[in-house]
């Protein structure tokens, strides 16, 4: 009984304490780097496409809120064909950040994105895709990959030995 | 008085209290938000309080859906009791000489009576949902009614034996001299215990239940219909503090540079306050918990509050 | 059956089995890449290491590969032992020092057993600090795409191609850690089962170039059961759709029909689905718009239908419930096969032969088991090539049999019992007109014209049974050949005889059934095959409908007739002048195909019917099974519809009755059924479309499948409601039974921690065998007492004629198919146009490798250029079937020739 008292006390107390409320259109919002708000593709260093349409991250979106189409340019190189997120079911869970193996799809510190029309929420590429390296700059996929696929040449990876000559026999 | 004076009276007591029940909707809002360290409702009108005509809007633009498996007119009647029943007992109170719809000599007797009719609501809701958890937030709403009407009742009767009346202008101007709340303090718990298991508010809102029951006997309502059982559990909170008031802290009484019922209003709020800051910091008991509290601990202390009562009485008679 | 302990627990396993087959059978996970079920072990990938203890007691044992020990009665082993899974994790370690990081870029990722493997062993971290070995990548044709990069040695794609396969050009190069597995130089892999290395090889080294058009991953694919459209057999197939596109196409196994493999002409030539060429809108001909819809066209049907006389056309491509949907629109005796009369004829004798009963038919499987096989007048290399490949394991596996009956070597010890084998072979006589890749491994091999074939048949028959009648002057190398095949067939215990109807020739079909049932009355097991020309050719001709001759003949003595052309290109089998003169005399011409050809230009209403990816459909194949194709996909045109499905509507404007309407294909089969009885059973080919497992439907759609919500989100934001398919218990959803469903519905092979192919293994009853609940398909016919009846009638030897020859045609696996030449690839293969005549006929003319030789046969002269076969017999020329832009000719007849002078 007395702690229900002291309970009721303490919570009354909270009347004159300091509210945290932000009163958000005149007053905004903090937000941090890893916030996690509009999904973006982002591009490598050397302003490639840097998604290579391996489909994880549609894999593991938890609400199937994203389509693509792999297709391939003449050298090889994978990008997507379309890409499409439909943000009027994304729950901005990030899991398509951690799926993508290539840094491409990013979420960015930005949640400002109401539309009074629903279709308008349906993002394409065009809409998605900018010019900048996003979280993690300097990377590219293809150098480390062992694909060749128009950014380095078999053998000219970071961590590649040169291409076997089958027909040697030397150790 | 006059015709036309009772016709104001009534009209008057209608107007402040339904208007206070509907006011409350911003006062909780404010409150439980300020004691959760957030502003609440501030934006639509000064203050914010242009939330209660937004929110009564809404009410009145919601489909007011009957489930094809409900029991038609038995669904459409309950929540018009619980409405009607707290209004009749409001009709009792006596807001300051002279101001009272319908001053009883059992007016005590009639307010237990009103009181008790409320639990019909909430049975004829629950059953005419024909759903299973709104069976069970009416199962559970009328044992638990049973159990504190029992000790409601008998925790006046301290009261009743002070002021040897069951008119409630006699038991204030009883209070001249003291408040009840110090010669009956376990009445005046007691009392408003019973009176928040009776309007089920938290803690003891085990008939809704959100986490358990999905809002319990009202899951099926929607529209004004949800909206008079909204409207009927604010009337209730008035009622159970203005006689909380009227019956421990001597009513209208008070000091005299403030008028009579300016007195009953600020008593009576502090009460509905109480009640917002209950539901602010208690959690909610099981309901094993609710019922054992009631029967083991509450009505052998309200009988024992009684007996004293009564002893000292006779005592001091003799 | 003996009893092992795994892990301190009893099982009851088979005899005659590794360990590794034990355990997978027993549903226990246990890594390997080496093994395949199909091609026995190697012990190559230390892999599937298990410790194996010498007794109770034993609790060091010692480590083994569970792919090289048989089981042994009493046996202990631990599959969950620490130093095991140690071993196991740090050999796939080793295996991926050199793997690249291509997962996001590599087709097999989702469905790759390196991947399954490396997550089942544990191996998560990479610890080797140095440098990835590199390989240059090879072009290995349109068909299959290589990355070297990807390889771990497993030596599966060689074992494969080389040995399984008998392919030639692709092998294991250099030594050491530097193998490569390729050709010797860029070029086309040229067996046709180079497709199955995109399955076989466990990485993503090989893979399925034509799915690389149109990527999807494997989760994404809306997969159903299929049956395979391009020739008789019937395989099994998964077809995979995505965005409205057949994807790609995978092998679902038949332990009965394709067990592992397919062809390539069966994997990647399902791009006819998607081709620009499909009709997409009813047409209704000169009129100012012809493009119309379904309601419209009814309506014009309406007047065509009633008040003439309608004459149906059927087809050997068409599903059982399309042609006899089309057979009760027109009734019975309107009814005629899309195929002309001398094949009718062949096909109705094979159909006699099935339905007697005298003989057993086998299945790929049985043919697979032969231990001696007679193919008599078939290129089934071209016609049939996967149950070529199943004639090429009988004969490697007979003398594997021969020999582990005499040594103590378990027949799945791949490598040592090819070392014992060396060159030894089982029997196979490969009697063709043409020279074929399956002389390479025939003891006698003769090539003839038809008739002389038929002839050595009778000549073989009649040494096996001399009551039957003689071969008359027979040359001295026709029964020497006899003598050597005659003695061969009964030396096996289960001999299997081989033929069809790619010669058109009646007496060959005559001919292998005598051997057969000759061999049968010898107590032998004899199996006799035959190969027919399209996947539902059994099923119409088991409709005994008349030919498209007797339409022809039927049309002149009538007037008024409204024709109804059943996805037929009749210019693909019927010469032009006959179809014309059939098209002629039509009133109306109504015609329901998937692609625009010949015969729907001559169409007056033309109505678009789906293709096997949008249809469920039965076909029954050349054994006589009947097997469900189920529909992968519904066009997002739903003017594109099921042909049974038009002519059910069609025929609801005829009946006042109406039982033509909104009928179920379960309610067609069953009166099919009652209507002809030599279809007892097939309505039992598949559960019926309400079949539901707990009330759940068997979903087309992985559990992963993703981009529900925003795959149509461009064309409106709010999802459409799934679609409802009414026709079988297969859902278009991820939601339904997640379980094993019945083998018919089996929509894609998936099991928990086994994303490739090879989880597989989980639904058999055994690794490798059938499948659990029994393989698909219901066999029509079955074997009966029936007494055979011998055919008396023996054709003379082939005589060449002066200034004539004899029209025969060659198929092509790549370029004959109607369908298949749609896709790109496949097309890129197809032969140029060409006639052929023997060396010998060609002097006569004076005629020389590519000189333009004009035919002339049918009143019509084809030009063509010349390419002389050295071992095709004279008095024969040889034009191939079915190019695109060649048209029928008269096989069989005698035609003129005569040189152009350009």
């Amino acid at each position: 009984m007395i702690s229900h008292l002291r309970t009721m006390w303490l919570v009354f107390r909270h009347l004159f304490q300091k509210k945290v409320t932000v009163q958000y259109p005149e007053e905004k919002v903090p937000l941090y780097p890893r916030w996690r708000g509009r999904i973006v593709l982002t591009k490598d260093p050397d302003g490639g496409e840097r998604c290579v349409g391996c489909y994880l991250c549609a894999a593991a979106c938890p609400v199937d809120c994203i389509a693509l189409q792999a297709t391939e340019n003449e050298e090889g190189r994978r990008y997507p064909e379309f890409f499409r997120i439909n943000f009027s079911r994304c729950i901005f869970c990030g899991y398509c950040e951690e799926a993508c193996p290539t840094y491409a799809i990013q979420l960015i510190p930005d949640f400002e994105m109401a539309e009074y029309n629903r279709q308008d929420l349906v993002y394409e590429k065009e809409d998605l895709l900018i010019d900048s390296q996003g979280k993690y700059p300097g990377y590219n996929f293809y150098n480390v990959a062992g694909l060749d696929a128009g950014v380095k040449e078999k053998g000219k990876g970071e961590d590649e030995e040169t291409p076997v000559d089958i027909k040697s026999l030397l150790p | 008085m006059t015709v036309m004076q009772h016709i104001w009276i009534v009209l008057g007591v209608l107007f402040v209290f339904l208007n206070i029940a509907a006011g409350l909707i911003w006062v909780e809002r404010r409150l439980l938000a300020l004691w959760q360290d957030r502003l609440g409702p501030n934006r639509a009108g000064p203050l914010g309080l242009f939330i209660v005509l937004a929110d009564t809007l809404k009410l009145f633009f919601k489909e007011d859906w009957i489930p094809p498996f409900a029991d038609k007119w038995v669904f459409i009647l309950a929540p018009a009791i619980v409405v009607a029943s707290v209004l009749m007992g409001i009709a009792i109170i006596p807001f300051a000489p002279g101001i009272v719809v319908a001053d009883l000599n059992v007016g005590l007797m009639f307010f237990l009576a009103m009181s008790s009719l409320g639990v019909y609501s909430i049975v004829l809701g629950g059953w005419a949902s024909n759903n299973k958890y709104s069976l069970l937030g009416a199962l559970r709403g009328a044992s638990q009614m049973i159990a504190y009407e029992v000790f409601m009742g008998l925790s006046l009767m301290g009261v009743v034996m002070l002021s040897k009346s069951f008119n409630l202008t006699d038991i204030v101007n009883a209070q001249k001299g003291l408040w009840f709340v110090v010669t009956q303090p376990i009445g005046f718990v007691v009392f408003f215990i019973a009176g928040l298991a009776e309007t089920h508010r938290l803690p003891f809102d085990i008939p809704e239940a959100e986490s358990e029951l999905i809002a319990g006997f009202h899951s099926e309502y929607s529209g004004m219909k949800f909206g008079m059982f909204f409207i009927g559990e604010y009337l209730g909170i008035s009622l159970i503090s203005a006689m909380t008031a009227t019956l421990f802290f001597g009513g209208w009484l008070g000091p005299a540079f403030l008028p009579p019922v300016v007195w009953f209003f600020l008593k009576t709020f502090l009460f509905i306050g109480l009640f917002i800051l209950l539901r602010a910091s208690l959690p909610r008991p099981r309901y094993d918990q609710l019922m054992g509290y009631g029967w083991k601990l509450l009505l052998p202390l309200v009988l024992l509050n009684l007996l004293v009562t009564g002893a000292i009485a006779l005592w001091l008679r003799s | 059956m003996p009893t092992i302990y795994i892990d301190n627990k009893p099982f009851d396993v088979k005899t005659g089995k590794n360990l590794l087959e034990a355990c997978l059978s027993l549903g226990i996970d246990l890594p390997y890449f080496c093994w395949h079920p199909a091609m026995g072990s190697v012990g190559a990938c230390r892999q599937c290491a298990i410790k194996v203890f010498k007794d109770e007691e034993d609790t060091r044992g010692r480590l083994v590969m569970s792919c090289m020990e048989g089981v042994k009665d009493g046996m202990r082993i631990s599959v969950n032992d620490e130093t095991a899974k140690a071993f196991r994790s740090q050999v796939i370690e080793w295996l991926m020092t050199n793997h690249p990081h291509d997962c996001p870029v590599c087709d097999e990722g989702g469905c790759c057993h390196l991947q399954d493997m490396t997550v089942m062993s544990g191996h998560n971290y990479r610890h080797y600090h140095f440098k990835k070995r590199t390989y240059p990548n090879q072009y290995l044709g349109p068909l299959i795409n290589h990355e070297m990069n990807r390889c771990i040695q497993c030596y599966r794609c060689v074992r494969f191609y080389h040995d399984y396969a008998g392919g030639k050009d692709l092998n294991v190069f250099a030594a050491h850690n530097h193998v490569y597995f390729g050709r010797e130089k860029d070029g086309v892999l040229e067996s046709p089962f180079s497709g199955n290395l995109a399955e076989v090889c466990p990485t993503g080294v090989f893979t399925d170039k034509t799915l690389k058009e149109h990527y999807t991953r494997k989760w994404d694919l809306t997969n159903a059961p299929s049956v395979c459209q391009h020739c008789s057999l019937g395989c099994n197939t998964i077809a995979g759709e995505r965005y409205g596109q057949l994807r790609n196409i995978v092998n679902r196994y038949n332990h009965e029909v394709n067990g592992y493999f397919l062809c390539d002409k069966g994997r990647f030539g399902y791009e006819f689905v998607n081709s620009e060429n499909r009709i997409t809108q009813p047409l209704i001909r000169n009129q100012p718009i012809e493009a119309t819809e379904h309601d419209t066209v009814l309506q014009y049907m309406r007047a065509l239908v009633t008040g003439h006389n309608l004459i149906g056309i059927g087809s050997p491509r068409a599903s059982l419930e399309s042609n006899y949907a089309l057979l009760e629109l027109v009734g019975k005796e309107n009814f005629y096969q899309g195929v002309p009369d001398d094949l009718v004829y062949v096909e109705q004798k094979i159909v006699d032969i099935l339905q007697s009963g005298t003989v057993h038919t086998p299945s790929l499987k049985e043919i697979e088991q032969a231990d001696a096989v007679l193919v008599l007048g078939e290129d089934i290399w071209n016609t049939a090539p996967i149950m070529a490949l199943a004639v090429r394991q009988s004969v490697m596996k007979t003398a594997a049999t021969h020999t582990t009956e005499q040594l103590p070597i378990p027949t799945w010890h791949d490598a040592a019992i090819k070392e014992l084998v060396q060159e030894d072979k089982g029997f196979l006589a490969n009697i063709t007109m043409l020279p074929s890749p399956l002389d390479e491994i025939s003891s006698s091999s003769m090539k003839a014209a038809p008739d002389d074939m038929a002839r050595l048949g009778f000549a073989i028959a009649h040494i096996l049974n001399p009551s039957l009648p003689e071969v008359r002057n027979a040359g001295e190398e026709l029964l020497s050949y006899a003598a050597t095949i005659s003695k061969a067939l009964q030396a096996a215990k289960h001999p299997v005889i081989i033929t069809g109807t790619s010669c058109w020739n009646n007496a060959l079909i005559r001919a292998a059934f005598d051997i057969a049932a000759a061999l049968d009355m010898n107590e032998k097991k004899a199996g006799l095959a035959f190969v027919m020309q399209d996947c539902n050719s059994m099923g119409l001709a088991m409709t005994r409908a008349s030919s498209f001759d007797r339409a022809v003949a039927a049309i002149q003595r009538t007037t008024n007739v409204t024709a109804i052309i059943l996805e037929n290109d009749l210019y693909r089998s019927i010469p032009a002048a006959k179809a014309d003169t059939f098209f002629n005399k039509c009133k109306h011409i109504v015609v329901l195909d998937t692609l625009h050809n010949r015969t729907t230009e001559k169409a007056h209403v033309l109505i678009p019917a789906a293709t096997f990816a949008e249809a469920d459909g039965t076909f029954v194949n050349n054994e006589a099974r009947a097997q469900r194709s189920s529909q992968v996909f519904m066009p997002a045109n739903s003017e594109i519809r099921e042909s049974f499905k038009w002519l059910a509507d069609i025929k609801s404007l005829v009946t006042t009755a109406s039982n033509g309407h909104g009928k179920h294909m379960d309610d067609l089969l069953h009166a099919l059924e009652a209507r002809l009885p030599q279809f007892a059973g097939v309505s039992r080919v598949a559960p019926p479309h309400d079949f539901r497992i707990h009330g759940a439907r068997i979903p087309r759609e992985s559990h992963r499948y993703s981009g529900r919500t925003a795959m149509l989100a461009n064309l409106t934001v709010s999802e459409p409601k799934p679609l409802q398919d009414d026709d079988s218990s297969l859902s278009y959803t991820m939601e339904g039974y997640r379980g094993l469903p019945p083998s018919p519905l089996i929509p894609f092979f998936w099991a928990p921690g086994w994303n490739s192919g090879q989880s597989v293994t989980k639904y058999q009853e055994e690794a490798g065998g059938a499948l659990k609940g029994g393989d698909p398909g219901i066999r029509l016919f079955e074997q009966t007492t029936a007494p055979p009846v011998f055919s008396k009638d023996i054709p003379d030897a082939f005589t060449p004629r002066a200034g004539k020859w004899m029209l025969l045609p060659q198929y092509h696996i790549f370029g004959s198919g109607e369908l298949s030449v749609y896709t790109k690839g496949i097309a890129s293969l197809s032969a140029e146009p060409y006639v052929s005549l023997s060396r010998r006929d060609a002097e006569q003319s004076q005629l020389k490798n590519g000189d333009t030789v004009a035919v002339k046969t049918d009143g019509k002269t084809y030009t063509l250029p010349l390419s002389i076969n050295e071992s095709l017999p004279d008095g024969i020329i040889l034009v191939p079937a079915g190019l695109t832009g060649m048209e029928a000719l008269s096989w069989g007849a005698w035609v003129n020739l005569s040189t152009v002078i350009v």
